[in-house]
């Protein structure tokens, strides 16, 4: 575990690449969110690391330290030794309706052959695991779905879509995800959900949340 | 306030929307927050009230109650009721004058205060304009001609007692005015500063000393998600399966082709590309000022000259908001006084 700077607003607790490293950056998150940091104005936590942004405070450095940084740093140090709870709220299962294929799912034909797969299968595959929600990020409510069988991973296109419907199912590399709003996108699209994956009058405003396990449910077409 | 012309790229922006990055909601905010602060200022707005941000081609708008606004930032070709209008001082404006913003001479981000500013609906805590979720400032989208935006008025002392000066018609403005709060480059290299950042020690050596020797040129595809530099390429680090990580304005990430890229006010939440480290905050105005075609370097400076530069600044800003303040101070007084 490390804490580094970002800059001068903003620094980067990294548990480095370990199992666990997840749960450490969202428990971190969650012990902050109870008692935040003198300054501190955000959180985005990832797979492996929690970013904290925040303002130096005062005219002058804190007392007894160099900088905001170092007391900062001091103060997340002191924290992670002492007992941190997990996160409080145990994630939801959520289910997501899909049609796949056809015009709802423009790559499903092409991945599906460069897998070695009939698309039925692709699809049975697809919609039978449960994901879990690693992290948010690249566009609001957008998850990263982490547990797509090997046999469904691909690379990302080589030339992205300049617009990606919203709702679509896609996958991309070792994720499978729903594009919350209509985007530029480079992942495969398989299908498309109606169900909204961001809403800014929600609370919160993005259905999903890191610890969540999600599955598909294939719709008749 | 009524849109006669809205620009190429006219948005409202407050100083951002903070809390929801975890939801891969983007900060956003005004790209130069200085110049958008002073602009609050000098209309004695608090200095997070929403502003209009004006990219090299500006609106043409018109109010129809009297008014007090500001512009500070990049330099525009500005004029009320045909009179030039200056930056960097309030200004009072007749209901119905024509405020033209037309083109940037220096600099790429200009910032319009309005006194009591426009009755924007917050969303998720802040009124910047997230333009692809198509929500926040006015509708989640840029200024269109025939849009009338409500503003919801300055308080009535604010606006009386202005007497306009010889050849200003529909518009009043004091004789004093702030130094610009941003240098503008206008085509002379700037410095930037940075911190080293999380894979810093992991690029080649030969990299590292490239990155702070070389003279980079801001690219034509930079846009308010990011600068995009041009230079000799950057060897990157051997680090497969990077995982993304946060991201904050000033990351400096260098993708497969080796052109580092400087996030900006409106990056996603996250990154995956390895990064050298992070502009100082103190530069990043700078920064947003910079027009394609503009030239940099880059030098590393520590923690405490960063955060003693940014300490400063906040001072100066302090003490700006109490001159400022005693400037209108002793405007009111003398509407008051009686006259001899």
């Amino acid at each position: 575990m490390r804490v580094l700077p970002a800059g001068d607003r903003a620094l980067l607790v990294d548990f480095g690449q370990r199992a666990g490293a997840g749960a450490s950056a969202l428990a971190l998150a969650a012990e902050l969110d109870r008692e935040p940091l003198p300054g501190q104005r955000d959180l985005v936590p990832a797979t492996t690391s929690l970013m904290v942004h925040y303002e130096p405070l005062g005219s002058a450095p804190p007392e007894g330290h160099a900088s905001s940084f170092a007391l900062l740093r001091a103060a997340i140090e002191e924290r992670l030794r002492g007992r941190v709870r997990a996160a409080e709220t145990a994630g939801r299962e959520v289910e997501i309706p899909v049609r796949y294929g056809g015009e709802a799912g423009e790559d499903l034909e092409a991945v599906a052959q460069a897998c070695g797969l009939e698309p039925a299968q692709f699809v049975a595959l697809h919609s039978a695991a449960v994901y879990h929600v690693d992290m948010l990020g690249f566009l609001p409510g957008f998850a990263y779905l982490g547990g797509l069988d090997e046999r469904l991973r691909m690379p990302r296109r080589r030339v992205p879509r300049a617009r990606v419907p919203a709702g679509s199912v896609a996958i991309g590399g070792p994720y499978t995800a729903v594009y919350p709003l209509a985007s530029p996108g480079g992942w495969h699209l398989i299908g498309r959900t109606e169900v909204s994956l961001f809403d800014v009058q929600a609370d919160p405003p993005a259905l999903l949340q890191p610890g969540d396990r999600v599955h598909f449910r294939v719709l008749a077409p | 306030m009524r849109v006669l012309r809205g620009g190429p790229l006219t948005l409202f922006q407050d100083l951002g929307r903070w809390g929801f990055q975890r939801h891969g909601v983007p900060v956003g905010g005004a790209m130069d927050e200085v110049s958008a602060r002073v602009a609050n200022l000098l209309v004695g707005n608090a200095p997070g009230e929403a502003v209009l941000e004006i990219t090299l081609q500006g609106p043409s708008l018109v109010f129809d109650s009297d008014c007090l606004v500001a512009l500070c930032g990049a330099r525009f070709a500005v004029h009320a009721g045909g009179c030039p209008v200056l930056p960097d001082r309030p200004v009072r404006l007749a209901a119905g004058t024509v405020l033209e913003i037309g083109a940037a001479a220096a600099g790429c981000r200009g910032y319009l205060a309005l006194a009591g500013g426009w009755a924007l609906e917050p969303v998720l805590g802040s009124c910047s304009t997230f333009a692809p979720g198509g929500f926040g400032g006015w509708l989640g989208r840029g200024l269109r001609r025939g849009d009338q935006v409500p503003v919801r008025g300055a308080e009535a002392t604010r606006l009386e007692g202005w007497s306009a000066q010889p050849g200003q018609t529909g518009m009043a403005s004091p004789r004093w005015s702030v130094r610009p709060p941003v240098v503008l480059q206008e085509g002379r290299p700037a410095r930037v500063r940075f911190l080293p950042g999380l894979h810093w020690n992991a690029f080649p050596a030969q990299s590292r000393k490239a990155f702070t020797t070389q003279r980079y040129r801001v690219g034509a595809r930079s846009d308010a998600m990011g600068c995009r530099l041009e230079g000799l390429p950057l060897p990157g680090p051997d680090l497969p399966d990077l995982p993304s990580a946060g991201v904050t304005y000033g990351t400096l990430q260098v993708p497969p082709d080796g052109q580092p890229i400087v996030l900006m006010a409106h990056r996603h939440t996250t990154g995956g590309y390895p990064r050298l480290g992070e502009v100082i905050a103190a530069d990043l105005p700078l920064l947003a000022q910079m027009r394609p075609g503009d030239t940099l370097g880059f030098d590393i400076v520590t923690t405490e000259e960063a955060e003693s530069l940014y300490r400063r600044r906040e001072a100066a800003m302090q003490a700006l908001e109490q001159a400022i303040v005693m400037q209108e101070k002793q405007r009111r007084d003398a509407v008051h006084r009686p006259q001899l």
